[in-house]
């Protein structure tokens, strides 16, 4: 397990390295000079280079890199070009709604998609299966922003249960802020628990074709029993690993639906280092999006151990 | 009254006859043996007494256990039944046990869902039954995983699932095919036991007659969904009505006359080959193990000599068959066709190639599907600098085809549209159209039914007598390697332990191991041959 | 055939037809203002209704759909041309370090969702249609290289592959000549299904402003400009929705229906 467990940490941990490089040298590429665009093109020459010192853009590249990485390996992301203030600050301030909203809604998706996926599985061809099928089959062809700009007509604009966008904030209380958050959160997670409740399906129908099934059904237990004992652990190793792709959709997601709600997360600051060609932000949140991705799948390979025995090897 | 009575059993699986008119009875303690070649409906039989029939399936008739109508019965009642009553045994072991959950969780899961008693007296007799299938839990904890288990292992692990409530009735569906002939005797002996020592019924399905006459008590013979003779044992062995059933046994113990082999003259030379494995690393930093699967083996074979090759899985005969066909190359050692090396440099020898062609076990996977037999047997052309094209390819393609027993326009079919018999015949084709020196057979009517393995075997004579076929005929069926080779070799963990004239290996053993295979092999009563 | 690949063709069918027609008719001027008309909800005149400016929905529909299937189709294309070599080569060299470099690489392509990769290339080198299409093409590569070796690895254990080999072949032959072949089915249904996710992503990522710029019509920005109007003229964001899903549903149940027409397996398990 320790072996296991160590190995894929080694793994994490180049990608990791390889994914920074890559991220620095696109940004490297980019044509012109933050500076010169901070300070206008009358700036003199002597301002300019103090500047650049200021924000680290002096030296060789090779030693930009190792600086870039050795800071944020201490939470330090660098100064922003437009607001001159700390990047980790300002990612900080996002993160509470970014991260939070992602969690969220990965949390009703697999709530929604695993008791969906084994009701349809068990009842494979009758009409409750045929139902949840055709209602994951809309559900995948659906853009969440759209279903979201739905969900606040519906939900914000007609009924008003809802605001139509900004976020609360967590100081007023934790059920203040979710209640901000929760048509985003339904908006991301519906889609991705339709993809989710086919994988289960899918998954929980090839173990019932499997000859253990078979087996557990010739000692005396009930189709309902040998589903749930000794299916639904066995269908989870392929759930799991989607579940590990969709927290990346769902960040990704998350940067769309921040802009339907006006909710001021890391999509929304990306968008306005963007615009302001302020890319110290961008390079600094795609790679924390990244990390998160990269150490996401860390862990369902983690958790893969947990479900599988012959993971574990024999230590 | 029986302990299992089948009476007119009929069944449709979406309206194709499956069986029809099943009878059978089973007494208890009675071994039963219900045989047959594939279709002929006995796993059916086997299911249908579970009522595990797969969707769509309508049986009609009566199953009868003490008494008790099985097929009107309540699903829920079937539950209560399986498990308790009845037991059943797999045919793979390999996939029959849930991986994720350990051996002991899984027998005494057959003890709680029948709430037969409390968890601890469950833990007690899950390691009395465990103990008495040959694991005692002192060297095979409760909590080791399936895959811990070897093949032999995890079919023990099932058959204790069965037996764990003492059913009246076990059902063993083919329970040693997909093992070596050594475990294959240790488990038959152990479901012998079992059965005598619970006075358990044991129906028992399988197609090896020799297995069939070791053991039953009763034997039904099924063909195409219907039973054709049935009977004691030694009755129906020294009495065979059913045309079918003579034909059945005498195909088992075909035997086919070889011409002389001509004077020895070398044709391949391996001389102390060595062909190692890499193991994963067991700790991070640690170097990597090896296993050594082919173990400095050297023979010799000669032009016009038919020799054999028998070992169980995982000896390393399918690795030295790889490395003799220069698809892998070896540590050390020398492997010579032709006293011209099979590798030269780190490339295989295409002269060498040119020279050797093989015929595989699986007559389904053996094809692109996507291509005709024309294409497919014409495929080593490529290994020829000039090709025959146009009417010679042509000529080429019908001779094989005839030479073994197809028609020349079979060559313009898929070959979806063949049997699994005519399958193999077009793979004899494909390894003889560019003449090779030496052909390798591996397992090559291993997984044929006993009629169509007979006449495939009898083609194979007759192609030594046409074509000079020099062979080498790797196999793990004794019985068939004793009629179809002049010399055989035996094989255990990667060494060649004893080689020599195929009969005199067979009648007088001089390695322990080659004796503990041939005692292990069942045997074929020379009874059923001598009535024809 | 099945229901579901019928109608998966007709719904696909259907929103290509409506794309190649806008070359060469559509009912209005899709950029042509009409300030007195805006804001109509559909009617006799315009099926679909106007937007803001008074143009015409149904035409930017059409229009729309053209920038959706080119993006989305070239992003497949793009995935396929490199993913499928990279795959059959990978299965080829199993085990070897080019088989290990191809699966980290692609390991790491994952890691950069498609929308992190187009902000990415729009941050350096600014939005447009181009862009898009290598964002989506580019997250695409490794899902083709990752289907592709996948299946491949089974057929390499295949005793038909062993014969090729035995009568000479090498890897590249094999994998063009029996490997391909075989994997041409699974393709199909991969392009399928990762062509409509290309016109989701193409939909968000014109709807952030990443993708195609004004003046091209595309439903993402559509609906981003709808967004502000939703309240009161609701057709603005009901329409190009309908639109996207009608197109990814069709080429789901497109998938979904060859993959059970194609699969050997389910049909002679339904003969």
């Amino acid at each position: 397990m320790l072996r296991y467990a160590l190995k894929r940490l080694i793994s994490l941990f180049i990608s990791l390295v390889v994914a920074s490089v890559v991220i620095f040298a696109v940004i490297e590429v980019a044509p012109g000079d933050p500076a010169s665009f901070m300070l206008g093109v009358n700036a003199q020459e002597d301002t300019l280079a103090a500047l650049r010192a200021e924000l680290g853009l002096d030296g060789s590249k090779i030693q930009r890199y190792f600086n870039w990485v050795s800071g944020m390996l201490v939470g330090d992301f660098g100064t922003s070009y437009t607001y001159r203030t700390p990047v980790s600050q300002m990612i900080a301030d996002r993160m509470w709604v970014s991260l939070p909203l992602a969690l969220y809604a990965l949390t009703l998706s697999t709530l929604i998609a695993f008791p969906a996926g084994i009701y349809a599985a068990a009842r494979r061809g009758k009409p409750g299966d045929l139902t949840v099928m055709g209602a994951t089959q809309l559900g995948i062809a659906v853009p969440n922003f759209w279903f979201a700009m739905m969900l606040v007509l519906i939900f914000a604009i007609k009924l008003r249960w809802f605001s139509a966008g900004g976020f609360a904030g967590w100081d007023k209380g934790v059920w203040t802020g979710l209640h901000s958050l929760t048509l985003p959160a339904i908006a991301l997670a519906l889609p991705q628990a339709a993809i989710l409740a086919r994988v289960m399906r899918s998954s929980l129908l090839d173990i019932l074709g499997e000859d253990f099934m078979r087996t557990a059904r010739a000692k005396g237990l009930s189709r309902r029993q040998a589903l749930w004992r000794h299916g639904v652990r066995n269908a989870l190793i392929p759930v799991l690993t989607i579940i590990g792709l969709q927290f990346s959709f769902l960040l990704a997601g998350s940067i769309i639906i921040e802009q339907v709600f006006y909710l001021p997360g890391l999509g929304r600051l990306v968008f306005q280092a963007i615009s302001a060609r302020d890319l110290i932000v961008v390079e600094s949140v795609v790679m924390l999006l990244v990390f998160a991705v990269i150490t996401v799948n860390f862990l369902v390979d983690l958790a893969y151990a947990g479900v599988d025995p012959r993971l574990r090897g024999r230590s | 009254m029986s302990l299992l009575q089948i009476d007119n059993l009929s069944l449709t699986i979406h309206e194709t006859e499956i069986l029809k008119r099943i009878r059978l009875r089973i007494d208890a303690g009675q071994i039963v043996a219900v045989t047959g070649e594939s279709g002929s409906g006995k796993s059916m039989t086997a299911l249908a007494v579970m009522r595990l029939l797969p969707n769509g399936a309508k049986a009609d008739g009566a199953i009868l256990l003490d008494g008790r109508n099985l097929l009107p019965l309540m699903e829920s009642d079937m539950c209560a039944l399986r498990g308790a009553e009845i037991g059943m045994v797999f045919q793979e072991p390999m996939t029959a046990l849930n991986p994720v959950k350990t051996i002991g969780d899984q027998v005494i899961e057959t003890i709680l869902i029948h709430k037969a008693m409390p968890r601890a007296k469950a833990w007690a007799r899950a390691q009395e039954v465990l103990t008495r299938v040959g694991l005692p839990p002192d060297r095979f904890p409760l909590s080791r995983y399936p895959h811990e288990l070897s093949g032999g292992q995890r079919q023990r692990v099932v058959i204790a699932m069965a037996i764990a409530l003492r059913p009246k009735l076990l059902i063993a569906d083919e329970p040693t095919t997909a093992l070596d002939v050594t475990t294959q005797a240790q488990i038959l002996e152990l479901l012998k036991g079992l059965a005598r020592e619970y006075g358990m019924g044991l129906l028992m399905i399988t197609h090896d007659l020799a297995v069939v006459a070791d053991m039953a008590d009763q034997i039904v013979v099924m063909r195409q969904g219907e039973v054709v003779e049935r009977g004691a044992t030694t009755d129906l062995l020294n009495n065979m009505q059913h045309p079918y059933t003579r034909m059945l046994f005498q195909a088992s113990g075909h035997q086919v006359s070889l011409p002389d082999p001509p004077e020895p003259q070398p044709l391949l030379e391996v001389k102390n080959v060595i062909r190692d494995y890499r193991l994963p690393r067991k700790s991070l930093f640690g170097r990597s193990g090896h296993n050594r699967a082919v173990d400095e083996v050297s023979f010799t074979l000669n032009r016009g000599e038919r020799l054999g090759l028998v070992g169980e899985s995982g000896c390393g005969k399918s690795t030295l068959t790889k490395a003799i066909l220069g698809l892998e190359e070896t540590q050390s050692g020398d492997i010579r066709l032709d006293s011209q090396p099979v590798f030269s440099g780190h490339k295989p020898n295409p002269a060498v190639r040119r020279k050797m062609q093989v015929v595989f076990q699986d007559p389904y996977g053996s094809f692109n599907p996507r291509h005709r037999v024309a294409r497919l047997i014409t495929e080593p052309f490529h290994l020829l600098d000039t090709p025959p094209s146009g009417p010679e390819r042509q000529d080429r393609i019908a001779e094989m085809l005839t030479a073994v027993g197809l028609r020349p326009d079979d060559a313009g079919k898929f070959i979806h549209e063949f049997s699994g018999g005519q399958r193999q015949r077009i793979a004899i084709a494909r390894a003889l159209i560019i003449r090779p020196e030496l052909i390798l057979f591996d397992e090559a009517v291993s997984a044929l039914d006993v009629s169509v393995r007979a006449q495939i075997l009898d083609l194979l004579a007759e192609l030594c007598t046409t074509y000079n076929l020099t062979y080498l005929f790797i196999s793990h069926d004794l019985s068939v390697v004793r009629t179809i080779t002049d010399r055989v070799m035996v094989m255990q963990a990667g060494k060649i332990v004893e080689q020599g004239e195929t009969e005199q290996v067979f009648s007088d053993p001089q390695h322990p191991y080659t004796r503990t295979l041939i005692d292990a092999a069942p045997v074929l009563p020379d009874i059923g041959t001598s009535v024809a | 055939m099945s229901r579901n690949l019928i109608l998966g063709a007709v719904l696909s069918s259907l929103v290509l037809l409506a794309a190649l027609m806008s070359f060469v008719w559509t009912p209005y001027d899709y950029a042509a203002l009409d300030i007195p008309n805006k804001l109509q909800p559909p009617n006799a005149q315009h099926w679909f209704g106007t937007d803001h400016f008074g143009r015409d929905m149904f035409s930017m529909i059409m229009v729309g759909a053209r920038t959706s299937i080119a993006v989305a189709l070239v992003a497949v294309g793009i995935g396929m041309a490199l993913g499928v070599p990279l795959g059959l080569t990978a299965a080829a060299r199993k085990g070897s370090w080019l088989d290990e470099v191809i699966m980290r690489g692609n390991d790491l392509v994952f890691a950069f969702p498609s929308l992190v990769i187009a902000i990415l290339i729009t941050a350096v080198f600014g939005a447009g249609a181009i862009n898009a299409i290598i964002a989506i093409g580019i997250f695409n590569i490794p899902v083709f290289a990752r289907i592709t070796r996948g299946a491949a690895l089974s057929l390499w254990e295949r005793e038909f592959i062993l014969a090729a080999r035995v009568s000479g072949k090498g890897a590249a032959r094999i994998s063009a000549e029996h490997i391909l072949p075989n994997v041409a089915n699974l393709l199909i249904v991969q392009g399928t299904i990762q062509f409509s996710l290309g016109i989701l992503a193409e939909a968000g990522l014109s709807y952030v402003g990443l993708g195609a710029q004004p003046p091209t019509p595309s439903w993402g920005r559509m609906l981003a400009d709808a967004q502000t109007m939703v309240s009161f003229a609701p057709h603005l964001a009901l329409i190009p929705g309908l639109a996207i899903i009608v197109t990814v549903l069709g080429l789901n149940l497109l998938g979904d229906g060859l993959r059970d027409w194609l699969d050997p397996r389910i049909r002679v398990a339904r003969a």
